[in-house]
C-alpha cells in the first residue's frame, strides 16, 4: 500500500498562500495576546489559589457563590469542570487571584474557602481534590525559568544545526519552531485556555516534534544538493519535500492519531496539554514545509541578488 | 542464520532480559504492580502534598554579625582598647560592622584583634575618618547561607519524619541557595504539614518577680508605676487553668527552648496531658543552681513561670531543686502536648521561612489522570501499531517490535535510574513514540524508494538504512541536545519531561535502527535470492 506515488507538487510556488496563512494565524494570535485574552496564564505562573472541589451532589452554583460571599471570600471565580464523557459534572474549580496568595499570607485564601465549604456542605459532602497555591515570587520564577529554558534549548538546537548543516538551516528551523510556538500560544489565547506547567511540557514536545520534522526535510535537501549542484534551488527543495512527503504525512498522521486519542480519552486534567499537542502537531508539520524550506530559498535568492556566491548549497556532507 | 547475526540476536535478547528482569525482578503480583513497584510516580499522578518554601537566609547573617558585634566589643575591652563604639550602622548591609572611636595610638593593636583568627571571615579596612569596617567576605556569606539552608533541611526533615510520612522528599530546590522542596506522597492536608514545619516553639522558664495582677494597670500600680528594667509583664493564655492575668517576670530566662534535650507527651497525676522534658547537662546544672537557691526550704523561696510563645502557660512554686528532669502542665489538649514536645525535640529553625508554592493532589484525581493517560496512550499506540502492520505489511512487524522494545527499555531505564514519571513525563513518552515511529517510517520509505529505483532487495535495505541513519541521527541528537539544556535550566516538571525524552530517544536509536536492521537481515537471509520483501 502506498499513499503517494511520486508526488510532484510545486510547494514553493504556493509560498504566498503559505505566507498569508501563517500571517493570518500569527496576527490573530498576536491580536488576542495583545488586546483580548492576553496570555491566559494558569495559577502556576501568575500566582494565586486554585481549589478543585468534588461534591457528592452538585449544589447550585449560586449557592456555592453565596457561601463564599458570606464567608468573606472576595474576588473568586467559580468554574464548573466539564468532562466530555459527562461523568464529572459535580466538580468545580474555585480560583482566587494572586493578591490572596502573597508570600506571607500564603494560604489564607484556601482556609477561607475550606471553612466556607465545610460550614455549608458538611451534610451533602465534598472532597477537595486538588489545591494549588502559588505565591507571586514562585510564579514569576517559574515563568522566567520556563522561558529561559526554552530559549536556551532553541539556542542549543541552532548551534547544533549550524555545526551539522549551515547557519541558515539553523536559523530557518528555529524560526519555524518559533512560528509554531507563537501560533499555539495564540490558539490558547483565542480559546482562553489556561497555560499551565503541563501545557509548557506540551509546547516543548511540539518544539521537539516540529524540529524533527524540519530536519528530515533539510536532511533531504542537503543530500540532494550533494548529488546535483546545478539544479535551481527552488526545484531541488520542491523535489526534496515531495520525496519526504509520504514519510511526513504518515509520521505526522500517526503522531496526530496518538495525540488525538489523548485529547479524546485523556480526561480533563490532560485537556490543555493534549490540546496544545493537537494544534502543535498540525502546525509543526505545516511549518517544516511551508515556513522552514521557503526560508532557505528566500535566503539564497537574497544572496544571489546581492551578487554573492551561494554559500548555502555548498552544504557540508553528512559526516556520520 | 549466520554466526554474526546469531550473536546480534543474542545481544538483543540479552538486553531485553536485562531490562525486563533488571527492573521488574521476577514478575509477581501482575504486570501493573510489578511496574509500579519500580517506577516512581510523581505527585501529580500519585497524590500528595508538594511545598516549596523559602528560607530567609539573610536573617542568619544578621544574627551572626550581631553575635560578632558583641564578641568584638568584649575582645577590644579585653585588649584594653576603650572608648570605641562597635555596631552596625546600615540595616541594608547587615554584613558590615563599623568600629569607631579607636584612639589613633591603639589602632595597630585594634587591627591586630580584628585581623585575628576569630574574625577571619571578615575583610578589615580603615578609612580616612578613622573608622574601621569589618565586612564579611562573600565566600563566608555563601558558606553561612549554605549552612543555614542545610540546617533548615535537617530540622524540617526531622519534624516531617515524626509525622510518619512514608518516602518524604526534602531537598534543595531552584537555582538559588534559599529554597527547599518538600514532597509528601499520600498526605492530604497541607495545613497540618505547614504547621509542623513552621512552628518554632519559643519556650522559656522565667523567675516570677510579682503577680498575678488583674490588668497591666494593676501591675504598674503595684510596682509604683515603673516596671524594673530587668523585668517584663507577661499575660496568661486566658484559659481556665491560666486566666488572662498579668505576671511580672525576670527578663532573662533560666531555661530556653534550645536547652531541651528531649521532650515527650505524657499525663500528670490527674490524667491531664503534660510534657516531660530532659535538659542538656549544661542547662541542667544551671537550672539546679537556680532551683536549689529558690526552693521552698531555702531562704529565698520563689516560683517559676513557663512561657510559651509569649504567654504564661503555668506558674509553679519550686518544691525542691530540679536538675535536668521536669514536666510542664498547662491546660494542653493531647494534640497540643504532642505537637509541643515534637517542636521542643527538634529545636528551632535557624531562620524564618515562608511558603512559595503549595500543591495538593488528591489521590483520586492522581489515579484518574494516570488511568486516563494510560488508556489514551495505549489506544494511541495500538492504533499506530495496527496502521504500521497494514501499511508496511511484513516490515510493520519490525516497527511494532521496535516500538514495544523501546517502551520496555524506557521503563527499565527509568526504574534503574530512579527517575520519576510525571504528567509531563508522559508527554515525553508520547514524543518518544512519535519519533520511534518516525524513525521506522523514514527507513521504510527510503527502502521503498530504493526498490522503486530498481535496487535489489538487500541493497535497498542496506541503502535505506544508511540514508535514513543520517537523518535519524540528526533529529535525535538535536532533540537530545535541547532536552539536556531543558534539564539543566528547567524546573521539576520540565526536568521530568527532559529525562523521559532523553531515555526514550537513546532507547529508540537502539531499537529503531539496530534491532529493526537485525530483523531485516534475518528475514533476508531466509529468503531466496531475488524474492521480494514485504514492505
Amino acid at each position: 500500500m502506498e499513499l503517494f506515488h511520486n508526488p510532484n507538487i510545486d510547494w514553493l510556488g504556493k509560498k504566498w498562500y503559505f505566507l498569508g496563512f501563517s500571517l493570518i494565524f500569527s496576527i490573530a494570535g498576536i491580536l488576542s495576546l495583545a488586546f483580548w485574552h492576553h496570555i491566559p496564564l494558569g495559577v502556576d505562573f501568575k500566582g494565586g489559589t486554585q481549589i478543585r472541589v468534588d461534591f457528592t451532589q452538585m449544589p447550585n452554583e449560586e449557592h456555592v457563590r453565596h457561601a463564599m460571599d458570606q464567608a468573606g471570600v472576595r474576588d473568586f471565580t467559580i468554574q464548573r469542570v466539564s468532562d466530555p464523557s459527562g461523568h464529572a459534572a459535580n466538580k468545580v474549580i474555585i480560583a482566587l487571584p494572586e493578591s490572596t496568595a502573597s508570600d506571607t499570607a500564603h494560604d489564607a485564601g484556601r482556609e477561607a474557602v475550606e471553612n466556607a465549604l465545610s460550614a455549608n456542605y458538611h451534610d451533602s459532602g465534598f472532597t477537595i481534590e486538588q489545591v494549588q497555591i502559588v505565591g507571586p515570587t514562585a510564579g514569576k520564577q517559574l515563568q522566567e525559568q520556563a522561558i529561559q529554558a526554552t530559549l536556551y534549548s532553541l539556542l542549543g538546537m541552532l548551534i547544533y544545526l549550524w555545526f551539522r548543516f549551515e547557519l541558515i538551516y539553523g536559523v530557518a528551523a528555529v524560526a519555524a519552531v518559533f512560528h509554531d510556538t507563537l501560533i499555539t500560544i495564540g490558539a490558547f489565547s483565542l480559546t482562553n485556555k489556561e497555560i499551565t506547567l503541563t501545557v509548557i511540557a506540551a509546547i516543548l514536545t511540539l518544539i521537539g516534534y516540529s524540529m524533527n520534522d524540519t530536519i528530515v526535510v533539510f536532511d533531504r535537501i542537503r543530500e540532494n544538493l550533494a548529488l546535483s549542484r546545478r539544479e535551481p534551488l527552488a526545484d531541488l527543495v520542491n523535489r526534496s519535500i515531495n520525496q519526504t512527503l509520504s514519510r511526513t504525512v504518515i509520521s505526522s498522521g500517526l503522531t496526530f492519531l496518538t495525540v488525538l486519542c489523548l485529547y479524546l480519552f485523556g480526561g480533563e486534567v490532560l485537556n490543555g496539554f493534549s490540546f496544545a499537542l493537537v494544534v502543535g502537531i498540525l502546525i509543526g508539520t505545516y511549518s517544516s514545509i511551508a515556513v522552514a524550506a521557503p526560508m532557505l530559498v528566500a535566503y539564497q535568492e537574497w544572496r544571489s541578488k546581492r551578487g554573492k556566491t551561494a554559500v548555502l548549497p555548498a552544504a557540508k556532507r553528512a559526516r556520520t | 542464520m549466520s554466526k554474526n547475526l546469531t550473536a546480534k540476536a543474542a545481544f538483543i535478547v540479552g538486553i531485553l532480559l536485562v531490562f525486563v528482569f533488571g527492573f521488574l525482578g521476577i514478575p509477581h503480583g501482575g504486570l501493573k504492580q510489578s511496574i509500579l513497584r519500580h517506577i516512581n510516580l510523581g505527585l501529580d499522578l500519585k497524590g500528595g502534598v508538594h511545598l516549596v518554601l523559602q528560607v530567609h537566609v539573610a536573617e542568619a547573617l544578621t544574627s551572626a554579625t550581631d553575635h560578632d558585634v558583641a564578641r568584638l566589643e568584649a575582645d577590644l575591652q579585653k585588649a584594653g582598647i576603650t572608648g570605641t563604639t562597635v555596631g552596625k550602622t546600615d540595616p541594608q548591609n547587615p554584613e558590615t560592622i563599623v568600629v569607631s572611636g579607636i584612639p589613633s595610638t591603639r589602632l595597630a593593636d585594634a587591627r591586630g584583634v580584628m585581623e585575628g583568627t576569630d574574625y577571619s571571615s571578615y575583610d578589615v579596612a580603615t578609612n580616612a575618618t578613622g573608622n574601621t569596617t569589618l565586612t564579611m567576605k562573600q565566600s563566608a556569606i555563601a558558606d553561612l547561607y549554605t549552612r543555614t539552608l542545610n540546617t533548615s533541611i535537617d530540622t524540617i526533615r526531622e519534624r516531617i519524619d515524626k509525622l510518619g510520612v512514608t518516602e518524604p522528599q526534602i531537598q534543595k530546590y531552584g537555582l538559588g541557595e534559599n529554597e527547599i522542596l518538600v514532597e509528601l506522597p499520600g498526605v492530604k492536608d497541607p495545613a497540618e504539614v505547614e504547621d509542623v514545619i513552621q512552628s518554632t516553639a519559643k519556650l522559656s522558664i522565667h523567675a516570677v518577680v510579682g503577680g498575678p495582677y488583674g490588668t497591666d494597670a494593676d501591675a504598674l500600680q503595684a510596682n509604683n508605676g515603673v516596671i524594673p528594667p530587668d523585668s517584663m509583664l507577661v499575660h496568661g493564655v486566658g484559659s481556665a487553668g491560666m486566666p488572662d492575668q498579668v505576671w511580672l517576670l525576670k527578663r532573662t530566662s533560666e531555661v530556653e527552648g534550645t536547652d531541651f534535650r528531649d521532650a515527650q507527651p505524657s499525663t500528670d497525676q490527674n490524667g491531664r496531658p503534660n510534657i516531660r522534658f530532659t535538659l542538656t547537662t549544661e542547662a541542667g546544672d544551671r537550672f539546679y543552681k537556680y532551683t536549689s537557691t529558690h526552693s521552698k526550704s531555702s531562704s529565698t523561696p520563689g516560683s517559676m513561670a513557663i512561657v510559651l510563645d509569649n504567654k504564661v502557660r503555668e506558674v509553679a512554686g519550686i518544691d525542691s531543686a530540679i536538675r535536668d528532669n521536669g514536666e510542664i502542665t498547662g491546660g494542653f489538649t493531647k494534640q497540643q502536648a504532642s505537637d509541643l514536645s515534637l517542636m521542643l525535640r527538634t529545636g528551632a529553625l535557624p531562620a524564618s521561612i515562608s511558603y512559595l508554592e503549595t500543591r495538593v493532589v488528591g489521590p483520586s484525581l492522581g489515579a484518574a489522570s494516570i488511568r486516563q493517560g494510560v488508556i489514551a496512550a495505549v489506544a494511541g499506540m495500538l492504533a499506530v501499531m495496527i496502521f504500521m502492520l497494514i501499511y508496511y505489511k511484513g516490515a510493520g512487524i519490525n516497527a511494532d517490535l521496535a516500538l514495544i522494545l523501546n517502551l520496555v527499555i524506557l521503563l527499565g531505564f527509568m526504574g534503574f535510574a530512579g527517575a520519576t514519571l510525571t504528567l509531563p513525563g508522559i508527554a515525553g513518552v508520547i514524543l518518544t513514540i512519535g519519533m520511534g515511529v518516525d524513525s521506522n517510517v523514514l527507513i521504510f520509505e527510503r527502502i521503498r524508494e530504493e526498490l522503486r529505483n530498481g535496487k535489489s532487495t538487500p541493497v535497498a535495505v542496506q541503502q535505506g538504512f544508511a540514508h535514513a541513519w543520517t537523518t535519524i541521527f540528526d533529529t535525535h541528537v538535536t532533540t537530545i541536545v535541547s532536552a539536556a539544556i531543558l534539564f539543566l535550566f528547567g524546573s521539576g516538571p520540565v526536568q521530568g519531561f527532559a529525562v523521559t525524552l532523553v531515555f526514550g530517544l537513546l532507547a529508540n536509536l537502539f531499537t529503531a535502527v539496530y534491532v529493526s536492521r537485525v530483523i531485516f537481515d534475518a528475514v533476508l537471509e531466509r529468503k531466496e535470492r531475488g524474492a521480494s520483501l514485504s514492505i
